[in-house]
């Protein structure tokens, strides 16, 4: 151990750059295997991440049809185009899927994709554990929408309350496979947040201290400390759930001391802080577009980590104000009520240091800076039909009506879609090498904004005017049709404009404009390599001396002084070798040698899925099912000889 | 132009142990999940019992005898698993390798003395709301009793056969953390399960 007993494995060392020998290896040592198996066996966080956000795309395109057909349905009144049963699964698949499948996990793809080059490194930590979480979550994706096509979708609520969602009012498997798509979901989404967060603490580049690191950065650490505490809820929610259903467990039946407002209670422990896991990352985006747009740094940096850090906080402490129609004490739901509002003021240090940074920039209007803008002004409307709505009776008035709907609609699209579609055209150059056309992105903005106030603010009106949401259809003369005409009407023009995205999108990977380095003119280290990025990310791991490094250079040498460093060398360029730094000041630590390439990932995820499957149709599977998964897992854990051996020609002792 | 300048980092050490290594933050985080998991399902107990005239729900609490014996085998539990933890931050792999078996044999017999203890909750999973979640919170803490014991039967057949490199040393350390935080869970769920019922 003390001595290397191989001969060294490793002599090329990284440092000399673009171009060198030592960089051809990097990009060798990096790049995933060849072929199908290659594919498949890939761990590559920038492969894992094109494929995570092309999947969720695809689930946002599918939930978004879903509405589609939902809304030609309210067109008019009386209409016969779906029957009461596929709507019900229509807006369970809806919101399921948007919350589920969409808008978390689209969120932490990019952040997958963006975070080691943000933070100078060359891949996520636990890279292999990465790989999982993607594969286990497509799984629980498809089996949804696989038995939504075989009839067999749930069709209970995205909340699925008790007891319509217990063993008395949903029988059949509808129910089940929603609770086991949670559990799928979750799990990804877990083993994300660890990844994330130890991406954050351990692989900065050299001299990125904590508080220097990219807001955007902040805001998806803040959003994976906040999975780790509300996501065991839903799985445990979902998990007892199930066990109430298939093996007579009793959490939620009255009639042997179970409690349906027990469900409510988990689910919205997790549901309440779900909105600002949505939301957080869209403020992360806000912050990395603004200072480019406006070309100065961000106004306010301390304010805004502890405004985001303060919002995670708060957002635990929220969520009995899904529940004001319960019965509750009233003493708790003032708590809740003040609680609620007390987030608007977290929310609204960082909306004043984003104004304020416009304010004092010279603004380069872009398309990713329009969506931008267009968050500022539905986000305001949907924080104030939420303020509104934290208060105990105005809540109950407009319970269960379309309201809600629209105040959801305009939190959700107003505080995560547009800055992800601001965050795509931003990002898009430097994933693809190439520019997305701002024509069409302007097109597809003021077609979103226009529909999206289209087919949303009347949803308000309607609420007020008492159109309970989910009804699948209602009748002519109660003062709804015109509205829901419109309504319907900004939905075909959201559709349009999702349209000219993909089109956008797809027609740019061949015909945009070829981005370079740095097309925006951005700080964030990023911008620092090329589009796209090499394998490696960096040939060489670059030296931070400030927050937007491309903005601020080292300091000038005092006379006499030593030059300040610009960048690392010394990592091995033949094997995967990645510098760990402190967690504070990001002083280099150690040499960590990572994993390569493997199927076991894949295969662990199967094992799981069949655990999971299995389950719903007999408690053995869980039994039986397990032995795959040890199997897998251990085969994933074990070391190759070889492997080992490259690892022991550099091991170092602490 | 500034002038470039190399930060050489290749005498660096090539693994480390506690908050400097990776996987302690990735054992941290599982951790903090599994924390929030067992609180949660104490406060689904307390809940359920909080909406209860009578508990526990047509049962008598669940005997102590099996569940104690566990408690203060669990308790011992600990000192083999620091030796085993020292003797990887020593470096030192016989030590190493027969403290994880000790570890491992303690685990197994906690296993055993497990299945116990369900037969002795007087009440099923499917007697009634009570029955539920007890067996819930002592199979979610059996889960990480079970897991744990795989990882560390692994991971010992491991330094006996396998491979060996100085990260092993880490994950044996990290692998005792696991355990410690397996046994410290334990003794609010212990707490819950054996006194509540009978205050």
């Amino acid at each position: 151990m003390d001595q290397p007993r191989h001969t060294p494995a490793s002599h090329l060392k990284d440092g000399p750059g673009r171009g060198s020998r030592e960089a051809a290896a990097l990009d060798a040592t990096w790049r995933d295997p060849p072929g199908l198996m290659g594919w498949l066996a890939a761990v590559n966080h920038k492969s894992i991440a094109r494929r995570f956000i092309v999947t969720t795309f695809g689930f946002f395109v599918a939930g978004g049809l879903l509405a589609f057909v939902m809304r030609l349905q309210l067109a008019r009144p009386g209409s016969k185009l779906v029957g009461p049963d596929l709507y019900n699964q229509l807006f369970t698949m809806h919101g399921s899927t948007m919350m589920f499948l969409f808008a978390v996990p689209v969120m932490q793809a990019v952040t997958i994709y963006l975070l080691p080059l943000m933070m100078g490194t060359r891949s996520v930590a636990f890279p292999r554990l990465n790989a999982f979480a993607y594969w286990i979550f497509l799984f629980g994706g498809l089996m949804l929408y696989v038995v939504f096509f075989l009839g067999a979708g749930p069709d209970v609520g995205w909340f699925s309350y008790v007891p319509l969602a217990g063993p008395d009012f949903s029988p059949g498997k509808r129910t089940d496979f929603w609770a086991q798509m949670i559990t799928f979901t979750e799990l990804s989404a877990l083993v994300e947040a660890i990844v994330v967060i130890t991406t954050v603490f351990k692989l900065r580049a050299p001299g990125m201290t904590l508080n220097r690191i990219p807001l955007f950065a902040w805001a998806m650490l803040v959003t994976a400390f906040m999975i780790l505490f509300a996501m065991p809820s839903v799985m445990l929610a979902s998990t007892t759930l199930i066990t109430d259903r298939l093996v007579g467990t009793h959490f939620y039946n009255p009639a042997e001391g179970g409690d349906a407002v027990l469900w409510q209670h988990l689910f919205w422990f997790f549901g309440h802080p779900e909105v600002y896991l949505i939301f957080l990352p869209g403020l992360g985006f806000i912050s990395a577009i603004i200072p480019t747009f406006a070309r100065r740094p961000m106004f306010g940096y301390t304010a805004m980590v502890l405004s985001l850090i303060a919002t995670a906080f708060l957002a635990f402490g929220l969520w009995v104000h899904h529940m004001f129609a319960v019965n509750l004490p009233e003493l708790g739901k003032s708590f809740f009520t003040a609680a609620s509002m007390l987030i608007a003021i977290p929310s609204a240090v960082q909306i004043f240091c984003w104004i304020a940074t416009l304010w004092s920039g010279r603004l380069n209007f872009k398309t990713p800076l329009l969506f931008v803008l267009g968050f500022f002004f539905i986000l305001v409307l949907g924080g104030m039909t939420g303020i509104m709505l934290a208060s105990v009776p105005l809540d109950l008035q407009v319970h269960d009506s379309y309201f809600v709907v629209a105040h959801l609609h305009y939190v959700l699209i107003g505080g995560a879609v547009f800055p992800l579609f601001g965050a795509f055209y931003y990002w898009y150059p430097k994933i693809t090498g190439r520019m997305m056309s701002e024509r069409l992105g302007r097109w597809n903005f003021w077609l979103f904004f226009i529909g999206f106030n289209l087919a949303f603010f009347p949803m308000h009106l309607l609420g007020l005017r008492g159109m309970p949401r989910r009804v699948y259809t209602y009748q002519a003369g109660l003062g709804w049709d015109t509205l829901n005409l419109v309504s319907t009407i900004g939905a075909v023009v959201i559709a349009l404009s999702a349209l000219l995205f993909v089109i956008n999108a797809v027609r740019s990977l061949r015909r945009g404009a070829l981005a370079g380095v740095n097309p925006w003119g951005a700080g964030t280290l990023e911008w620092a390599t090329e589009s796209p990025p090499p394998p490696c990310n960096f040939y060489a791991i670059p030296v931070v001396h400030g927050r937007e490094p491309l903005w601020q250079g080292p300091r000038a040498v005092a006379e006499g002084g030593a030059p300040a460093f610009t960048h690392v060398s010394g990592l091995a360029a033949d094997t995967r070798e990645v510098l760990a730094t402190t967690v504070l000041d990001a002083r280099p630590d150690l040499r960590v040698n990572f994993p390569d390439p493997t199927i076991w990932p894949l295969v662990s995820a199967l094992a799981v899925t069949a655990l999971f499957l299995g389950s719903i149709f007999t408690p053995w599977a869980v039994v039986w099912g397990s032995i795959p998964i040890a199997i897998a897992l251990t085969a994933w854990f074990w070391p190759r000889h070889s492997e080992t051996a490259v690892h022991l020609s550099l091991e170092r002792k602490p | 132009m500034t002038t470039p300048r190399q930060l050489d980092v290749s005498g660096l050490p090539s693994y480390a142990f506690s908050h400097r290594s990776l996987m302690w933050w990735g054992t941290f985080g599982l951790i903090a999940i599994e924390s929030t998991l067992f609180a949660l399902a104490i406060g689904a107990y307390l809940y359920l019992r909080s909406q209860s005239d009578q508990w526990p729900l047509g049962a008598p609490p669940p005997d102590l005898l099996w569940g104690s014996t566990n408690t203060l085998l669990l308790l011992a539990s600990l000192w083999p698993n620091h030796q085993a933890k020292s003797a990887a931050e020593a470096g030192d792999l016989p030590r190493t390798r027969v403290w994880l078996l000790v570890c491992l044999m303690f685990a197994v017999v906690f296993l055993v003395l497990r299945g116990f203890e369900f037969a002795a909750l007087n009440t099923r999973w499917d007697s009634n709301a009570y029955g539920s979640v007890v067996w819930v919170l002592l199979g979610l803490h059996t889960v990480h009793l079970l897991t744990d014991t795989y990882d560390t039967a692994v991971l010992d057949v491991l330094l006996f056969t396998g491979p060996m490199e100085g990260q092993r040393f880490v994950d044996v350390s990290e692998n005792a953390m696991y355990w410690y935080f397996v046994v410290f869970s334990w003794l609010p769920i212990y707490a819950v399960i054996y006194v509540v019922p009978r205050i």
